[in-house]
């Protein structure tokens, strides 16, 4: 493995002339956005990988800086648009352990029934690429029927399909309407039906199995040693979920199990995957039960604007709101650091508050971008075929990686 | 329906009432339009979050084909439309443009999305404040990211446009005046 034949322009570079080195992406159907590959080939077999990244940076840590921290919540939004609100949630979660905000019960509750909703909306779409990938295209279709219901209950709530923006410092901004709970278990009734479709179509399907079992192979050691989380690590068979070890929204008081792998390949990361949505069902069905009315603004003073009536009567509430709105509540200085269990892995936001209304810095730990570290050792020696394998199994978003 | 009727009564020749049933007079350019406009293929170019929202509007409940525009095509040199889904960075600037240029002639190019018509959200110094700046955009379709039935509206609306697509290039005046410009 020589790096120098990936750069050939360095002078001292002596190319290996039995392998060719190509350029895969980034504008290409199979990585799943704008990663680009520099591959070394001998033959059709991979010699060297080495992503290239930066194809979507958009400077969104430091954009960050320069917005209330009401405003960034929408920028987290775009990070990994496949679970918007984990992002939220990664975020507010930060900034409320550096303010030591108090949450309302029913505030908790349905955060957690909208986290998990989303990672089986993200689920859904690494499961119909995935399989869009390695040539089975009905599962998409199939895929994307179940993810427009959870797309529904987006719109539901915040108005918007893919960006809700929904969760706010301290709660909410408002409440869910009541056609949201029957329409989650609704939901909840038909998911399984639709999740037996998926396995009958992929499981036990003969191209699928020899496509990816034995395919991409990290064992557990590799899999620590690189830093991965979430669905990449537990195929590996490495018990780490967020939710139980260091839990959140009170997740220990879920009864729920964290999926685990064998062989970590991508078969055994497929079936953990699709293990993890039945687990969320489960999570969803105990939160809905738990489920109380009340309030979903946290008692912390400030943070929410003034009921509008009392801005159209008194002057104390008009000035507040005028603050609020235009400035921003103020943070004490401090730093946090906040991660949650994100469908793709241990999704961290590292916030530093300087005691004014915009936050002082902001840093992500994005499970994508070091999942993709682990694409080398899972490609190398194996056939150009199995990187994309390798690829789609890692579940990557190339939004959250270059942010 | 109306502007082919309406097409049909100007290219009117005098001869139909000799014409068996079953065959339609037209112009060329119609016809061509037509059948340009009823299989538009577009480049997989997605960028961001608005690629998703694309992938809907293909998947099933927009279904994309209804309009004739499912196909997909990985590769720029089979495709006619390109459909630019998100934020473009400027290292992935130059990239688009490759894209572009390597499209065959005629083609046209969606903006989709408040990020790739004009920066959206993020003005800052990573992102290209607007893909018109590098490529001629046909059709903007706003939306952070737009809904599926947004794109397809867009993509009714470039519809619409290539009906009226001369066939012929018209040359501007000032040039042909001067006989320099003539193709």
């Amino acid at each position: 493995m020589s790096t120098a034949t990936v750069t050939p322009t360095t002078p001292d570079a002596k190319p290996d002339l039995n392998t060719i080195t190509i350029n895969m992406g980034p504008q290409h159907p199979s990585t799943h956005g704008v990663l680009r590959l520099v591959m070394e080939l001998d033959g059709e077999i991979v010699v060297s990988l080495r992503p290239v990244m930066g194809y979507l940076h958009t400077g969104m840590e430091k954009i960050m800086e320069s917005k209330t921290y009401t405003k960034s919540i929408t920028v987290t939004d775009r990070m990994d648009y496949m679970s918007p609100l984990g992002n939220n949630m990664a975020y507010v979660g930060a900034v409320e352990r550096i303010l030591g905000v108090d949450m309302p019960e029913r505030a908790t509750t349905l955060r957690v029934i909208l986290l998990e909703i989303m990672r089986i909306s993200s689920h859904l779409v690494w499961l119909g690429t995935h399989a869009l990938d390695l040539g089975a295209m009905s599962v998409f279709l199939y895929c994307f029927r179940e993810r427009e219901k959870l797309l529904d209950l987006n719109d539901m709530v915040a108005g918007s399909r893919m960006t809700p923006s929904y969760f706010r410092v301290g709660g909410f901004y408002q409440d869910v309407p009541d056609t949201f709970v029957p329409a989650v278990r609704k939901f909840l009734a038909e998911f399984p039906a639709a999740l037996a479709e998926y396995q009958n179509l992929l499981t036990k399907n003969r191209i699928f199995m020899q496509r990816t079992i034995g395919v991409g192979v990290l064992t557990g050691e590799q899999a620590v040693d690189l830093g991965c989380t979430g669905g990449t690590l537990r195929g590996s068979g490495v018990t780490y979920d967020v939710r139980k070890a260091k839990p959140y929204l009170g997740y220990e008081t879920y009864d729920f199990e964290v999926p685990l792998g064998k062989n970590g390949d991508v078969y055994d990361r497929y079936l953990v995957r699709i293990e993890e949505m039945k687990q969320s069902l489960r999570i969803i069905r105990q939160a809905l039960d738990r489920l109380k009315p009340g309030s979903v603004r946290s008692s912390y003073p400030y943070l929410f604007p003034a009921k509008r009536e009392d801005v159209k009567r008194g002057m104390e509430e008009l000035i507040f709101h005028f603050k609020i709105m235009s400035e921003g509540f103020r943070v004490q200085a401090g730093d946090a650091y906040f991660s949650i269990e994100s469908p793709k892995g241990e999704l961290g936001f590292y916030v530093v508050a300087d005691g004014g209304p915009k936050p002082y810095r902001v840093h992500v730990r994005p499970p994508s971008f070091i999942h993709l570290m682990a694409l080398e050792p899972m490609a190398v020696g194996r056939l150009v075929s199995d990187t994309i394998a390798c690829i789609g199994s890692i579940d990557i978003v190339l939004g959250e990686v270059d942010r | 329906m109306s502007a082919v009727r309406a097409g049909r009564e100007r290219h009117r020749l005098g001869i139909e009432e000799f014409i068996p049933d079953g065959i339609l007079t037209t112009t060329v350019e119609k016809m061509v339009n037509w059948s340009r406009r009823s299989s538009i293929w577009p480049a997989t170019f997605g960028l961001a979050c608005c690629a998703i929202e694309m992938m809907a509007t293909s998947a099933s409940r927009y279904d994309l084909a209804r309009f004739g525009a499912e196909v997909f095509r990985a590769s720029p040199r089979q495709a006619d439309l390109m459909i630019v889904a998100g934020r473009v960075s400027k290292k992935m600037a130059p990239v688009l443009k490759r894209v572009y240029d390597q499209m065959p002639e005629p083609k046209w190019v969606i903006s989709m999305g408040a990020c790739a018509s004009c920066g959206g959200e993020f003005n800052d110094y990573a992102i290209v404040q607007g893909v018109d700046t590098i490529v001629p955009v046909d059709i903007y379709v706003p939306g952070c990211p737009p809904r599926p039935e947004a794109l397809i509206y867009g993509i009714m609306k470039l519809q619409e446009k290539i009906d009226r697509q001369p066939l012929k290039p018209t040359l501007p005046a000032a040039t042909t005046a001067e006989g320099t410009g003539a193709a």
